[in-house]
């Protein structure tokens, strides 16, 4: 382990804007992509779902 | 056979460019209005001008073929002239040759004809002027030539002008360095042969594989 | 013995049931490794001598690199299939890739300017290498742009294919029209490529993280074109009895 306190981790030798703003924006980003993707998966299905239930309606239900 | 119809198309491109002086005119115009404005921008000390005149005066031809690329297939693909070519015995790239020859000559050649004109505003001297003029003669072409894919790519597209300007300002780049570094080149003392033979380097290929790159893009936007 | 079908595996049904196997696996890689390059490399690695703490930004700026140049290339991959073979999955899957690499040049942009800053001075210099990244990263725009101008699915995948083949033909003319253009005019090297005499853990760490980057890419890009095929395959008859669209 090379960090005597959890500070001085955080502090990242004085590059902490740096270094954290990278790590952090990635992380960031990374995470966002994620969950853009499994949104946009959960609206597809929901979407389907939806047109599904509209297509077995009896005719009548329709009108 | 091809000849002639490579002939007939090249005429037929230039008359019509003729007739619309005004769409010419504008992006030739544009040109000349950058080389105008720099100065301006920039201030009137001449050693800072003849500095910056290689790369201010490359992307001015830069954004003013960019300008000129939108005509180059447009008019053709909407009174349907294009499908007729597609259609046509005459290989599709031997006629888009004759397409990219055309919209060189009355968009590309004004630039080179100007160029030694407008560099006398940066006070370039008159090796520079010329190392500028042939690398504008020889980087034109390949402008004309690779913009032809991207403004075949985007035709009728929504958003048009914008998105043919980001889809061919990656190619355009190397164009831009090599030119632009020319007449640099020439002004340092080192000269400008090497940048020259790279320019050609780029431009003969291009010659050869746009036209089938314009086809094959100009088939997908007919389908 | 039976030649493999590879069309079969073309096929949006068999790939859609393929990549929803594969991907919970990618995932799962990709955390593992990830959390494994994160120690080695922010926990572990020693600190470098001229850069200080500062250095480990490489350990997500080097990785966001590689993978926005891998990502581009399998999009040109996948396009010459496309071209060639006239798959629909072919489209599908340039287009998955697209955002993914998009993002990954970003990151590589943004992470370049945070390293640059402390250590050269400036947010950006025109490194040869970030300004390639930079024209990289407006190649995924234009191909993202155009394929979002155009309705036609068809026509929009195959001018898709045609800018990302013309794209990455381009790819190694633009970077060695910025070398040039870069050392002409520096000079003295600012060149963020040179990683000084790498120990070995700073090495480990960088390639765990890159890894991890790779399989995170593979499981998002499967994930994402099952979303595709679902969408474009939606009147199949496969689509419509599968479990998940079920009212």
């Amino acid at each position: 382990m090379r960090w005597d306190s959890w500070s001085d981790f955080w502090a990242m030798g004085g590059y902490a804007l740096y270094v954290w703003g990278s790590v952090g924006v990635t992380a960031l980003l990374l995470a966002l992509e994620v969950l853009q993707a499994r949104s946009a998966h959960r609206q597809t299905l929901a979407q389907l779902k939806a047109e599904r239930a509209v297509a077995q309606l009896p005719i009548e239900e329709l009108m | 056979m091809s000849g002639s119809a490579f002939m007939a198309v090249l005429r037929r491109d230039l008359l019509l460019a003729m007739r619309r002086k005004s769409e010419v005119l504008t992006a030739v115009f544009f040109f000349v209005v950058v080389a105008a404005l720099f100065p301006l921008g920039i201030g009137p000390e001449l050693n800072t001008l003849r500095l910056v005149a290689p790369g201010v005066l490359w992307v001015g031809a830069l954004l003013s073929s960019m300008l000129a690329l939108q005509r180059l297939f447009e008019a053709d693909y909407r009174d349907g002239t294009l499908e007729q070519m597609a259609l046509s015995p005459t290989p599709m790239p031997v006629l888009i040759s004759a397409k990219l020859l055309a919209h060189w000559l009355v968009s590309g050649v004004p630039l080179v004809l100007l160029a030694p004109v407008l560099g006398l505003q940066f006070d370039l001297s008159a090796d520079a002027l010329l190392t500028l003029t042939l690398a504008l003669l020889l980087g034109t072409p390949i402008l004309s030539l690779v913009g032809g894919i991207g403004a075949a790519l985007t035709l009728g597209v929504r958003g048009g002008g914008v998105l043919l300007s980001l889809l061919v300002l990656p190619l355009f780049i190397p164009v831009l360095v090599f030119g632009a570094g020319a007449v640099e080149a020439q002004a340092s003392g080192l000269g400008a042969q090497a940048h020259f033979s790279i320019l050609m380097a780029m431009l003969l290929p291009a010659a050869f594989f746009s036209p089938f790159a314009c086809a094959a893009a100009l088939r997908i936007a007919l389908e | 013995m039976k030649k493999t079908n590879w069309f079969h595996y073309a096929a949006p049904q068999t790939f859609y049931g393929l990549a929803g196997q594969a991907w919970p696996w990618f995932a799962v890689l990709a955390t593992v490794l990830m959390l494994a390059g994160l120690w080695l490399g922010f926990a572990v690695a020693p600190t470098d001598a001229q850069q200080g703490e500062g250095y480990r930004i490489i350990f997500v700026h080097v990785p966001a690199s590689w993978m926005s140049m891998v990502i581009y290339l399998a999009m040109a991959f996948w396009s010459v299939l496309g071209l060639t073979f006239n798959t629909r999955l072919s489209g599908m899957m340039t287009r998955a890739l697209a955002p993914t690499g998009a993002l990954f040049a970003f990151l590589s942009l943004w992470t370049g300017a945070l390293w640059g800053k402390p250590m050269w001075g400036a947010w950006w210099v025109w490194d040869a290498r970030l300004t390639s990244e930079l024209i990289l990263f407006f190649l995924y725009l234009g191909y993202i742009a155009l394929t979002s101008a155009i309705d036609d699915t068809r026509r929009s995948d195959r001018a898709g294919a045609l800018i990302a083949i013309v794209g990455a033909i381009n790819v190694p003319i633009i970077y060695f029209s910025v070398k040039w253009w870069n050392t002409l005019h520096q000079g003295a090297s600012v060149s963020l490529t040179k990683a000084p005499s790498m120990a070995h853990l700073m090495l480990w760490s960088m390639l765990l993280m890159a890894l991890a980057f790779w399989f995170y890419t593979m499981a998002l890009v499967l994930y994402r074109v099952r979303t595709l095929i679902l969408q474009r395959e939606s009147h199949a008859t496969w689509v419509q009895e599968l479990e998940e669209v079920k009212p």
